[in-house]
């Protein structure tokens, strides 16, 4: 899709209370343009709430419930089952929640209303933190990451949410990233038209929680997919597709950066450079990337 | 009009899906089980025509509940203990977002160690989260005040959720008959669900935002007076149940025998309905001790209790301890007839754990309540 094609609507307003150069708000603008007016969205605890700012006022010009930290996905299957009851399978339901919201707190709403075959879209904004409460670690945050509660840096890798929403076998499941506008809109549209469980994950990389200034946001986004360190596809019907660079990187057309391109340019992994390099954590750091890759190419490159 | 001779649980699950909710979400824990069983058979009966999410947790019920209701639809739900205990965080989603959410809670004890009898901690440890509490004695209760309890969540000056308590076995599990009118009825009664607000794509609004401290204040002080509404209408609604079906049920107190009582006892659920035969016995015996069987804990009847203070001495039975505290019914009689009344209030703990409260034993608390020989709390049965 050209950039003249994209929807002309804006469902998320101006004068939002984000920060400067925030991956939320870039992403919730082109998924909101993908999604259009006739869209329910669910909220729960995170960044986003505080971006729909203070009520009486709000940023979003599509109704949107928010609920507790750990509820998005249930709530949003009350939500569908009452549209369906009234006959309103005309408006999409979409949940729009934090990596800590969906990989660790609301986990079993999510795995629940999945299993249900809930009529809904299920996005997830990666930033890797719990960012709304100052930065702590979740189970999306990398090893070896800074946070206030990983103060050395964090011990443990991350999960895979992707290949545990894929074990689900949804009809179409989705990572892409705020840094490829196309891409997102695509995905999102796909899957608006797709009856059934939708899950779309974002890489969102965060200024203030990844440490790296505010002008940097979408090269970071980009970094992360060129070194492998994040990936594109798209899953429908079980049938996986890897898009863009990634694709090229599974085939091995192309080699991923080494990762440290793409952590060299944030705070949150200083300590791995200062006041010498740490090469043990640094290389397990590039061996998880290398396992995942050829795991990927195990399950999905067909011969 | 049909007569249903059947327990507790079956019967409000008629009178649930009689109300025609568009969305029930609920999980299974005993002993509310059956309760949502029978809802599942009216769906392959096609009797009832709604959406039944089975979800993977009572948390779960309790938003989707939430979503559907925000979503413009009536909705029911049930649980028990643990469940309900689950739920709490968001039993004050539901109230603070003003949406009209009915439950049944079977009342029963809370772990550990794992006990399935009656114990109405579950519930009362609930209290302040903005919910009606109304507990029922009998079966025939218990189809009229589920039925009632979708009029008055929704009644435009309440707007709150309603709990709807029963025992555990007592009443979840034991037949009694009970009159179901026809279908008709109960739609003419209820009318057709008009929300107060709901997720409208027509007009876009955010729900549930961040807020200020003025705003929330009010917010708080609306649900008080949706609360303070709710006791002239509860009565009220009753009034109008019983010009539709023949049955009342619908007093913050069901009194008995109370005129000329010198003492009167308050109690709560299956020992309210117990407490009668022992307020027959000592009558019989020449005592001059009354009922007043407390329906509606919330909101809490302060004016009635108040009355019942000028009138008599007070004696509460509570099947629930506020820990470090009191039973709750008695902590709150006490607070209601401070300042008001010089009745001495004597209170009793009493079948905590599903331990038997018979007519025998409640006869014994009167008793020693009239007699002054009990302390100001009594844990009964161990008193030693
Ligand atoms: C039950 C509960 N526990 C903790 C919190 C505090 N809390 C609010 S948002 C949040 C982190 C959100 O992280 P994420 O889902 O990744 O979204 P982000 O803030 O990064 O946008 C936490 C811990 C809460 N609101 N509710
Ligand atoms: S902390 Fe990160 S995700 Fe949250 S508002 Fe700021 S930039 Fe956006
Ligand atoms: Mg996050």
């Amino acid at each position: 899709m050209a950039l003249k094609d994209y929807p002309v609507d804006e469902c998320l307003l101006q004068g939002n209370a984000s920060c400067p150069g925030c991956p939320a708000t870039i992403g919730l603008r082109l998924v909101l343009k993908a999604l259009g007016k006739k869209t329910i969205m669910v909220v729960p605890a995170c960044c986003t709430a505080v971006i729909e700012s203070l009520y009486p006022h709000t940023s979003f010009d599509i109704p949107v419930m928010n609920i507790a930290f750990e509820a998005a996905a249930a709530g949003a299957s009350g939500v569908e089952a009452a549209l369906r009851q009234q006959g309103r399978t005309d408006i999409t339901v979409a949940a729009w929640a934090g990596d800590g919201g969906t990989y660790d707190i609301g986990i079993q709403a999510l795995s629940g209303a999945l299993e249900r075959r809930t009529n809904f879209i299920y996005i997830c904004y990666n930033n890797q933190i719990y960012s709304n409460t100052g930065i702590q670690r979740s189970g999306a945050t990398p090893y070896a990451a800074w946070t206030t509660t990983t103060v050395s840096g964090k011990n443990e890798f991350r999960k895979e949410m992707g290949e545990i929403i894929l074990a689900h076998h949804i009809p179409y499941a989705a990572q892409t990233c705020i840094s490829y506008p196309e891409d997102v809109i695509s995905k999102i549209t796909k899957a608006k038209n797709i009856p059934g469980p939708k899950y779309i994950e974002i890489l969102a990389p965060c200024p203030p929680g990844w440490r790296f200034s505010m002008d940097k946001t979408v090269e970071m986004g980009r970094l992360a997919v060129d070194s492998g360190a994040w990936s594109l596809w798209e899953c429908e019907n079980d049938v996986m597709t890897f898009n863009g660079k990634s694709k090229l990187i599974l085939e091995k057309k192309i080699p991923p950066k080494p990762v440290e391109e793409w952590i060299k340019y944030q705070g949150r992994f200083s300590h791995l450079f200062k006041p010498q390099r740490d090469e043990e954590r640094l290389k397990a750091i590039q061996k998880y990337i290398d396992d995942l890759w050829e795991r990927y190419r195990k399950c999905y490159l067909k011969p | 009009m049909t007569i249903m001779m059947d327990t507790g649980n079956r019967i409000a699950a008629k009178a649930a899906v009689m109300a025609r909710p568009e969305v029930v979400a609920a999980y299974p824990i005993t002993p509310q089980t059956t309760l949502v069983e029978a809802i599942a058979e009216y769906v392959a009966n096609g009797e009832f025509k709604g959406e039944y999410i089975c979800v993977e947790s009572e948390h779960s019920a309790m938003c989707a509940c939430i979503g559907a209701s925000a979503a413009g639809s009536r909705t029911f739900t049930a649980t028990s203990s643990h469940g309900l205990l689950l739920m709490h965080e968001m039993l004050h989603w539901a109230a603070l977002a003003r949406l009209p959410v009915v439950m049944c809670n079977i009342n029963r004890v809370i772990g550990p160690g794992w006990n399935i009898w009656v114990d109405e901690n579950d519930s009362i440890s609930q209290r302040d989260t903005g919910w009606i509490q109304i507990y029922c004695s009998s079966n025939q209760e218990i189809y009229d005040t589920v039925i009632q309890a979708f009029k008055l969540a929704e009644h435009q000056k309440i707007v709150l959720p309603v709990m709807v308590n029963l025992n555990a076995f007592i009443l979840s599990h034991t037949s009694m008959p009970a009159e179901i009118p026809d279908q008709q009825t109960v739609d003419d009664f209820l009318g057709k669900y008009t929300p107060h607000w709901k997720l409208d794509i027509d007009n876009p609004t955010t729900f549930g935002n961040i807020i200020g401290p003025e705003y929330y204040f009010k917010i708080r002080r609306a649900m008080q007076e949706a609360q303070m509404n709710a006791k002239h209408l509860i009565p009220q609604i009753a009034k109008d149940w019983k010009k539709a079906s023949g049955y009342f049920h619908g007093d913050l107190f069901e009194y008995y025998k109370c005129d000329d009582a010198e003492h009167i006892l308050l109690s709560m659920g299956a020992i309210g309905a117990e407490s009668k035969i022992a307020i027959d016995e000592l009558q019989e015996a020449g005592h001059k001790v009354g009922l007043a069987r407390l329906r509606v804990f919330r909101p809490f009847p302060t004016e009635e209790v108040r009355k019942l203070g000028k009138q008599a001495n007070l004696i509460v039975i509570d099947r629930n301890i506020s820990i470090g505290s009191e039973g709750a019914l008695f902590n709150e009689v006490k607070a209601a007839l401070y300042g008001e009344s010089e009745a001495k209030a004597t209170g009793f703990i009493a079948g905590l754990g599903g331990k038997d409260v018979t007519y025998k034993d409640i006869e014994t608390m009167c008793q020693k309540a009239i007699q002054g020989t009990a302390k100001e709390q009594v844990w009964y049965g161990m008193e030693e």
